[in-house]
């Protein structure tokens, strides 16, 4: 037989105004199965809960109801002082007699009435309330960092220096990302490289950190705290050990027209190679796809030439498993390239850029030295266009977002032009300029006012070449759309930011949500924008959306922190108030039919399959189990479910049909 | 007709809904007092036998709300509740009960005006139907009949 206690809070006079809090009290007192029943001014000050605590004790109460505030604000309050009397936390309810009744309702006698039917919802709630323990999930403190660009770089270099243990993988042969391709960058325009490389030597000697560069997610199984993650380490023939890095073999190396990834194409590299002469580590790679050995046997010239017999052609891919406690995706974007825009005929014409290649072109460290060069003659281009929006905001494309940086890196481009060609002119065709930044506007202000670079509003339809020149058929819009026709030198397009390729794949190995444009999915776009709806793996930088820097680091000191606090803990508590597959003796062991519904609906992976096996070892039946670490706690499977095998604690069945029946019977 | 208060029950999410109605509480706007709210974690949870075990128990109408599209606190509770209820509504028109004694709406934790709106709505949509007994008279019929099975065959095992 229960005993429930009904504690009704006047809150001052937040309730008591319109609600006749001591009926309401004298009918809870009456219902079946309370056992106490009482009302007082705050119920949740220090001699309210004192009233609870007591009642509990002395009464000997099996359940608690508090008809006060919404849940929301003070059921840990009640719950907590339940557990202080002795009482299990999970048998306290709360009825919320303010925000849903007495501060929506007139004073009369139906506001009374409805209130006295919400305690009474919530004793037979509470009647079929079970105890709960709070469960209790171990962690393994290592953290694991997927991309090395900046993104990466600052979430790692947060959790080492917080102490605690990092695993950096990067797919490219050096740590830098994006950022290390950069030449200069808005709207400091403090060099990219003399920020960056001193954080990526960081990381590299950091005691704290494990970096696996030319390495690649494989798998990742398991739960928050206890994620068990396989990385290929990519055969990378140079023995890591031996080599000194003295860069011998890629001078000696007789392949040296392969197109370089780092320089977007604009310069060569050799088969084994460092990505770029600052690359962390500094020690070269065989790309086996164009190394003359492995595609016809013979060469091996910088086996020859290394003097420490570092070359070893038969390496093996590695594979490597790892406990690990969190995991930070910080896998960058890329830039829309290819043929997609046959009306600017890029990939046609050789002057027709992206904004990653003349930033390359830009660099110091860019295959022309820092000198704008045509790529096609090598000539100073004295008329140069730059288009914004290519791709972005552009239905058509399938790139309806904004990609948020092109504007400022367009002015940064024209910019860096005047600065370094001082005779040449430059346009900027754009459809809005948004440069939402602390000192972005300035910036962009700059480049028109100081620098003089000649902005139009307005779209560019067509770019075709006539007499070495390209004409770039345009509109102005602030001029009633006239048309511009402009001879150009070179044409530079800020292609839209898109997400990388494999990102795809990578989510669906680590059971993360993207959206529709293959970007990472925040679990919430505003409360929790580093946080993934996957417990336990966070996500920073331009994976999520194409991002600035700031932005970045910003977001990935956050990913950070939320790894530091989970790694506070040694154990990690969540609440209860999950799905649970249910058990009965054999021969039936659970009503799960293994239909596996469930499964289906969970959107956390949070549901397995178990094997029940007879004494002899053989399988009996297949059935759904819940595992806790995973499961949220929607409840969506419970819906689901054909054979209610699987309920819900706090929510069950039970208790919610309890609560609908208090409410309409008589 | 003027007489008949229609009892409403509200089947809502913890996280917008319901909180959306406590922001119609702290934002003192009044609404009719004849609903009252069951609380669940997610609209995805609301198993549809709760709803009509709420008709055969006597409910006139139905609110269920939960959080907009893309913003539910679970990702997708709300889209396999939709999904569900399109089903259920096109099953009640089968059964000839009428579909407006069922509201689904979608209020978010900031919209404390809609929640009065979709409330008093729905009271007067309701109210405009009259009581609802159609379904517990089946009910109830339904229950007398397996009353009936059960005493049959007790009778057989005696014999």
């Amino acid at each position: 037989m229960s005993k429930i206690g009904v504690f009704i809070c006047h809150c001052g006079e937040n309730i008591s105004a319109t609600v006749d809090c001591e009926k309401v009290a004298a009918e809870a007192g009456k219902m079946d199965g309370v056992e106490f029943a009482t009302d007082y001014k705050y119920m949740c000050s220090d001699p309210g809960q004192t009233l609870i605590k007591n009642a509990i004790k002395e009464k000997g109460l099996t359940g608690v109801v508090v008809g006060a505030c919404s849940p929301r604000m003070h059921e840990p309050t009640f719950r907590k002082a339940c557990a202080e009397a002795g009482l299990n936390p999970y048998l306290c309810e709360m009825s919320n007699l303010r925000e849903h009744c007495s501060w929506v309702h007139e004073k009369n006698e139906q506001t009374t009435e409805k209130a006295i039917d919400l305690v009474k919802m919530l004793v037979e709630k509470v009647k079929k309330n079970k105890p709960l323990n709070a469960i209790k999930v171990p962690i393994t403190k290592k953290a694991l960092v997927i991309g090395g660009g900046i993104a990466g770089i600052q979430a790692a270099l947060d959790i080492a220096n917080a102490g605690q243990q990092v695993i950096m993988v990067e797919k490219e042969p050096s740590i830098g990302g994006h950022m290390s391709q950069l030449s200069e960058t808005f709207p400091t325009l403090d060099c990219s490289q003399c920020i960056l490389t001193p954080r990526m030597v960081e990381v590299a000697q950091h005691p704290n950190i494990t970096l696996y560069t030319y390495a690649e997610l494989e798998h990742l199984d398991g739960f928050i705290g206890n994620f068990k993650a396989t990385i290929r380490l990519k055969a990378k023939s140079v023995d890591y050990k031996l080599c000194t890095g003295c860069g011998l073999c890629t001078t000696k190396c007789p392949s040296k027209k392969i197109p370089s990834e780092f320089n977007e194409g604009l310069g060569m590299r050799t088969a084994i190679y460092t990505p770029f002469p600052q690359a962390v580590p500094n020690k070269p790679v065989i790309d086996r796809a164009n190394c003359t050995y492995y595609q016809k046997g013979k060469c091996k010239v910088c086996e020859k030439v290394c003097p420490t017999g570092a070359i070893q052609y038969d390496l093996p891919d590695q594979f490597i498993t790892e406990d690990i406690g969190a995991v930070v995706i910080a896998t960058g974007f890329n830039v829309l390239k290819t043929d997609f825009f046959p009306e600017y005929g890029y990939g046609k014409y050789a002057d027709v850029l992206t904004g990653l290649q003349f930033e390359r072109l830009a660099s110091a460290s860019g295959p022309t030295l820092g000198e704008i060069r045509r790529p096609s003659d090598g000539k100073v281009p004295k008329k140069i266009v730059f288009i914004a929006c290519s791709g972005s905001r552009d239905p058509a494309k399938g790139i309806p977002y904004c990609s948020k940086i092109c504007c400022m890196y367009t002015a940064k481009h024209a910019m860096l032009y005047q600065h370094k060609v001082h005779d040449g002119e430059s346009y900027v065709f754009y459809m809005d300029i948004r440069a939402g930044g602390k000192n972005y506007e300035e910036f962009v202000r700059r480049a028109i006012e100081d620098d003089g670079v000649n902005y139009i509003r307005g779209r560019v339809a067509r770019i075709y070449e006539k007499d070495g020149k390209y004409i770039v058929k345009g509109a102005d819009t602030l001029l009633g759309s006239k048309p511009v026709e402009i001879e150009a030198d070179m044409v530079v397009l800020a292609t839209a930011g898109v997400s990388n390729p494999g990102a795809e794949e990578l989510a669906q190995k680590m059971h993360v949500s993207y959206d529709a444009y293959k970007f990472f999915a925040e679990a919430h776009p505003k409360l929790k924008p580093v946080e993934t709806n996957t417990a336990g793996i966070f996500l920073c930088g331009a994976c999520q959306a194409p991002k600035d820097i700031p932005e970045t680091v910003g977001m990935a000191s956050g990913a950070a922190a939320k790894v530091i606090g989970l790694f506070s803990n040694n154990e990690l508590t969540r609440e209860p108030l999950i799905a649970v597959v249910n058990r009965s003796a054999p021969p039936v062991f659970s009503t799960c039919v293994g239909c596996f519904m469930c499964q289906t609906a969970c959107p956390y992976n949070a549901i397995e399959r178990e094997e029940i096996k007879g004494r002899d070892g053989s399988v009996i039946k297949t059935v759904a189990k819940v595992n806790p670490g995973l499961c949220q706690g929607c409840g969506t499977c419970v819906a689901f479910c054909r054979s209610k095998a699987i309920d819900m604690q706090g929510f069950s069945n039970e208790q919610m049909f309890a609560e609908v029946m208090a409410l309409l019977n008589e | 007709m003027s007489e008949f208060e229609p009892k409403i029950v509200a089947f809502v999410c913890n996280w917008c809904t319901y909180a959306g109605a406590d922001l119609t509480g702290t934002s003192r706007i009044k609404y009719a007092s004849n609903v009252k709210i069951v609380r669940f974690p997610c609209t995805g949870r609301i198993d549809f036998m709760l709803l009509l075990k709420a008709f055969a128990e006597g409910a006139d109408g139905i609110i269920v709300s939960g959080c907009h599209p893309n913003d539910c606190h679970y990702t997708s509770g709300n889209f396999h509740a939709r999904r569900r209820w399109v089903i259920f509504r096109g099953l009640l028109n089968f059964m000839g009960i009428d579909v407006n004694r069922i509201q689904f709406s979608w209020v978010s934790a900031a919209e404390g005006a809609k929640w009065a709106d979709v409330v008093n709505g729905t009271v007067t949509a309701v109210r405009e139907l009259g009581p609802y007994t159609q379904y517990r008279k089946a009910a109830d019929y339904l229950a007398q009949q397996d009353q009936s099975i059960i005493d049959g065959q007790e009778a057989m095992i005696i014999k």
